[in-house]
């Protein structure tokens, strides 16, 4: 079944290839079919996840048995909210894109090859296959944001590829260096967390970590790896966007639970302060730059180094916590923190590209947050949802984004309590810079140059109103994402003692 | 040696006696063919090629061995290159079966010529002797020399002529010197007694006979610092030639490099890894830096060249374990499909507009996007994106690096990468993202269509599924050793 959520976009895409671009219905008929598809399928899976049960819906095969190399693939409850949520943001996508016209073909096929990029690598268990779709995911989005980018894009196109490009690079040799410790050599992830081949080997383990940490920091992205990401953001089309900070950022921070965690938890735990002081930075940096821009989609953009910087935050503290059995609850609560984050920012801040883009793509065509005013008034539904959104992101109690921050501070503060507080102080800045935002947007005098602006349309409510109503479901009632998260992230830290 | 023994090693070297035949009778048939068909020399010259694959394939897994009083080898090494020199003169000759018959009147001789240098490279890639192997190599030479100035109304074509010609005489001319001076050290020329005798050998003369067979050799493969000729001999050249010269010449260089290095070498006291890494390094980066400006397609492709020598070089130096020469055989065949590829499609562009500049790609993905689409494979492929052919290669000789303790070369060669995604990607940008100047359709010949098929799926096969090929090269690599 993993193979079939996974494959079905890609099968979609190749049908696309071979469609005459001319019938432009059923291209976008193909290709929504295949990623609802691919989302229901995800749900059915999650229907018969059983929570707490490890690693489910394996899949095992030979693929290059001569290097040790196989088709691994499962889920646990790290992985799933991710697949979900990404199924969920491409489908979104999809069905937001309707109205794009220039080189449809091309543009669904690379969007459908992007999403079967994105599932394999959170579906992956084999290094190798982890890495391959990990650089499938690259190649989509140069040609997204290169073709169907802003005025910047074939800037904001190379420097994506190229920053992500020196990651990957460098996450390769760290799986070597992994590999060829390993005895027998063997690329399953499962089996080298197990064997942790580097444990005796501090100056090996300690490369291979920053390897790892180099490729996954820019993912993320870290303070000072972030420069990518406020021209690919900004330049961007927004279905692009949407999964660019939706999904793509979350396979950073998944590769340190993932890896750098379990495989090289006494590296990680000696550079988590060094990484945790980075993620401070991250969150004062971003949420203070954020709050100076007037471009609402650089803003949501530096919101997102802000929001990324909470979960790293998370992470670092359990990894510093690894293998101190009094601080593993602390350890487990910042951990749940952090990937409920994860969760949360893909849903907060897909929606709040798509809000952007609503008012962008099809409206008013400028992005500037001091050209509007009072638009409260006249788009009723806009207003509400991006309020919704907004009010999310900065960390209001009772929605989703909340949740994660408070679990992430309470986690970690039992373990870098002088960072924790410097970190909060970050979510005053972020709600600073959001409340400011819907004053100069929605409140104040009307701007009588919008006058003629409509409502949002069917489209574009389908896209959105799912979101903004999981922000308040999950903010209200955490409980079944959390449960699933929680099994993994305590059989993670107890891995780890 | 008796009359029977002498018979059966006569069957092993069946292959290259076949392709001799085949390499006269495209001659004959020239003199008969009127003009204007042409073309059908050059397929029959595929058919002989092809034909010879049987012969060569069915020895992959013989007992190694050396035939012919100790001269040649027949080794799975041998064959697994010999079948690359083969397959890369047929897409070779099939790609230029158009564009050449526009070009020049003596097209026949064309294709005789290219399968008279794929029989040299053959016998480069399995001579155990130094007089063969300096033979052979100065029997690629001269036909290179020939094909590299084929086009004699064209001064850019007789300029890369003389221009190999020169740099290769003087390289050979050092590269026998070495081999002298091996002789002189040793008193035999066959590579299997030299490596039992060099261990009496005077180091300080070793390393000078080293170095002085290194200039022969990396003449051969384009390593930097005996690269100089290769960016004005592929754009000087007719197209088809630069891409033969860029993955056949180069696969017999590295054959020989390989053999010689290994097996002959190894035993002795000559420290030749770090040379090797070194000079590795060297190719990788200056040729990666020489590309970034060039807006010519050959010379940008005759750049990178240079930089996947040093890649390859990797794989030379890191040649303990069970990565690196099987690395070396992988890429060598992952890269002839994808450079290869890239090549055809210059040469398509080149005839069918009349250029090589890249800004002129612009707009292709409209014109002709199956085309665009395949470069574009073949452009992240030379980049060492997953998952294709070229990434394989990489995958394996910066696994070999890492097993060789050779981290400082893995972390050359991951830079070197990331600067190579910058000039292949604009190509990519060219077709894809600037406008078209016309929206006229690209005429695609049958022949062009057929070679380009055949890298295109090889480059994406050898990606997706390599196991068979892995199996294969682990096998070649077992040499030959005494």
């Amino acid at each position: 079944m993993l193979s079939l959520i996974i494959f079905l976009p890609l099968v979609g895409g190749i049908i696309i290839l071979f469609t005459s671009k001319t019938n432009e219905t059923l291209l976008k008929g193909i290709a929504l079919g295949a990623s609802l598809a691919s989302f229901v399928l995800s749900l059915f899976m999650t229907a018969l996840f059983k929570i707490g049960g490890g690693f489910q819906f394996l899949e095992l095969g030979n693929w290059i048995p001569s290097l040790g190399i196989h088709y691994h693939l499962g889920v646990d409850g790290l992985s799933l909210p991710l697949i979900v949520l990404t199924a969920l943001l491409s489908l979104l996508s999809v069905a937001y894109s309707w109205r794009i016209e220039l080189r449809l073909k091309e543009y669904l096929f690379l969007f459908l090859l992007l999403e079967t990029g994105m599932l394999g690598v959170f579906a992956a268990l084999d290094f190798f296959l982890f890495y391959i779709f990990w650089e499938i995911t690259l190649v989509p989005m140069y040609f997204l944001i290169g073709i169907w980018g802003g005025p910047r894009r074939e800037y904001a196109a190379i420097k994506f590829f190229l920053y992500t490009l020196v990651g990957s690079l460098a996450m390769l040799l760290a799986i070597l260096v992994m590999y060829f410790n390993a005895q027998p050599h063997t690329f399953n992830m499962l089996t080298l967390i197990e064997q942790q081949p580097l444990a005796a080997k501090p100056v090996l383990a300690a490369l291979a970590f920053w390897g790892f940490f180099l490729s996954f920091a820019i993912k993320v992205p870290m303070w000072p790896f972030h420069t990518w990401l406020p021209d690919a953001h900004v330049e961007a089309p927004t279905a692009g966007s949407v999964i660019l900070a939706g999904v793509l950022l979350k396979m950073g921070t998944y590769g340190f639970v993932r890896v750098s965690l379990p495989m090289l938890p006494e590296a990680f735990r000696i550079y988590a302060p060094a990484v945790a002081v980075l993620a401070l930075l991250g969150i004062v940096y971003g949420a203070l730059v954020a709050m100076a821009q007037t471009d609402l989609k650089k803003l949501v953009a530096y919101s997102s180094v802000n929001h990324m910087g909470y979960v790293m935050l998370g992470v670092a503290s359990a990894a510093a916590a690894a293998g101190i059995p009094e601080k593993a609850v602390a350890a487990a609560t910042a951990l749940n923190g952090a990937v409920f984050e994860m969760v949360a920012h893909g849903v907060i801040t897909g929606a709040l590209f798509l809000i952007v883009g609503v008012l962008y793509d099809f409206r008013a065509h400028t992005r500037g947050v001091d050209e509007f005013g009072g638009l409260g008034a006249r788009l009723p539904m806009y207003t509400g949802i991006t309020m919704v959104a907004m009010l999310a992101s900065l960390g209001l109690p009772g929605l989703m984004g909340f949740v994660a921050e408070f679990f992430i501070f309470v986690g970690s503060f039992g373990i870098f309590p002088y960072l924790t507080v410097v970190a909060v102080t970050g979510v005053i800045f972020t709600a600073a810079m959001f409340l400011w935002t819907i004053q100069r947007i929605f409140l104040g005098p009307f701007n009588e140059r919008w006058a003629g602006l409509p409502d949002m349309d069917t489209r574009e409510k389908i896209s959105l109103v799912p979101l903004a109503v999981l922000m308040v479901i999950f903010g209200l009632y955490p409980r079944p994402l959390l449960d699933v998260i929680n099994a993994a992230m305590t059989t993670l830290v107890a891995m780890v003692r | 040696m008796n009359l029977a023994s002498l018979q059966a090693d006569l069957w092993t070297v069946a292959p290259e006696l076949w392709l001799l035949g085949v390499g006269l009778l495209t001659l004959l048939l020239d003199l008969v063919v009127p003009a204007g068909r042409k073309a059908a020399v050059g397929l029959t010259a595929v058919v002989g090629l092809v034909l010879a694959l049987i012969p060569t394939s069915s020895m992959v897994l013989w007992q190694p061995r050396t035939v012919l009083f100790g001269t040649y080898a027949v080794d799975g090494f041998a064959v697994f290159l010999k079948i690359i020199a083969i397959v890369t003169t047929i897409l070779v000759i099939l790609s230029a079966t158009d564009s050449m018959g526009r070009q020049t009147r003596f097209e026949g001789e064309f294709y005789a010529l290219l399968v008279f240098t794929a029989l040299g490279l053959m016998l480069m890639a399995a001579s155990t002797d130094l007089i063969l192997l300096a033979l052979s190599i100065e029997y690629v030479s001269l036909t290179s020399y020939v094909l590299a100035g084929f086009l004699k109304g064209n001064p850019k074509s007789n300029e890369a002529g003389i221009k190999y010609f020169l740099f290769g005489a003087t390289a050979s001319a050092v590269m026998f010197y070495g081999f002298s001076l091996v002789y002189g050290l040793t008193g035999t020329t066959n590579l299997y007694q030299i490596a039992q005798r060099l261990s009496a050998a005077p180091v300080p003369a070793l390393y000078l006979a080293v170095a002085l067979m290194l200039a022969g050799f990396g003449f051969k493969i384009s390593m930097v610092p005996f690269h100089q000729w290769t960016p004005d001999v592929y754009e000087g050249a007719p197209t088809p030639v630069a891409a033969f010269l860029s993955v056949g010449s180069k696969a017999a260089g590295f054959a020989a490099l390989v053999r010689v290095l290994v097996v002959t070498l190894d035993p002795s006291r000559v420290n030749w890894v770090l040379l090797i890494a070194v000079l590795s390094a060297a190719s990788m980066t200056l040729g990666n830096l020489l590309a970034l400006p060039q807006r010519n397609i050959k010379r940008m492709l005759a750049y990178s060249s240079i930089s996947h020598a040093g890649f390859l070089l990797i794989g030379v130096a890191a040649f303990r374990g069970d990565f690196g020469t099987p690395g070396v055989l992988v890429y060598l065949l992952g890269y002839t499909f994808t450079q290869l590829g890239a090549f055809f499609v210059a040469t398509l562009i080149g005839s069918q507009l009349g250029t090589d500049e890249i800004p002129d790609y612009a707009g292709l993905a409209r014109r002709a996007p199956v085309l665009a689409l395949l470069m574009a494979v073949f452009m992240l492929s030379l980049t060492g994106l997953p998952p294709t052919s070229v990434f394989l290669g990489k995958f394996y000789v910066l696994a070999a690096a890492i097993d060789n303790g050779l981290l400082w070369l893995a972390v050359v060669g991951i830079i070197n990468s990331v600067i190579s995604l910058y000039y292949y990607a604009g190509v990519i940008r060219a077709m894809y993202i600037m406008p078209a100047a016309s929206e006229a359709p690209l005429a695609e010949p049958a022949g062009l269509q057929v070679a380009l098929g055949v890298t295109g799926l090889g480059t994406l096969i050898m990606g997706i599924y390599p196991q068979p090929l892995i199996d294969l090269a682990r096998s070649a690599a077992v040499l030959l050793r005494l």
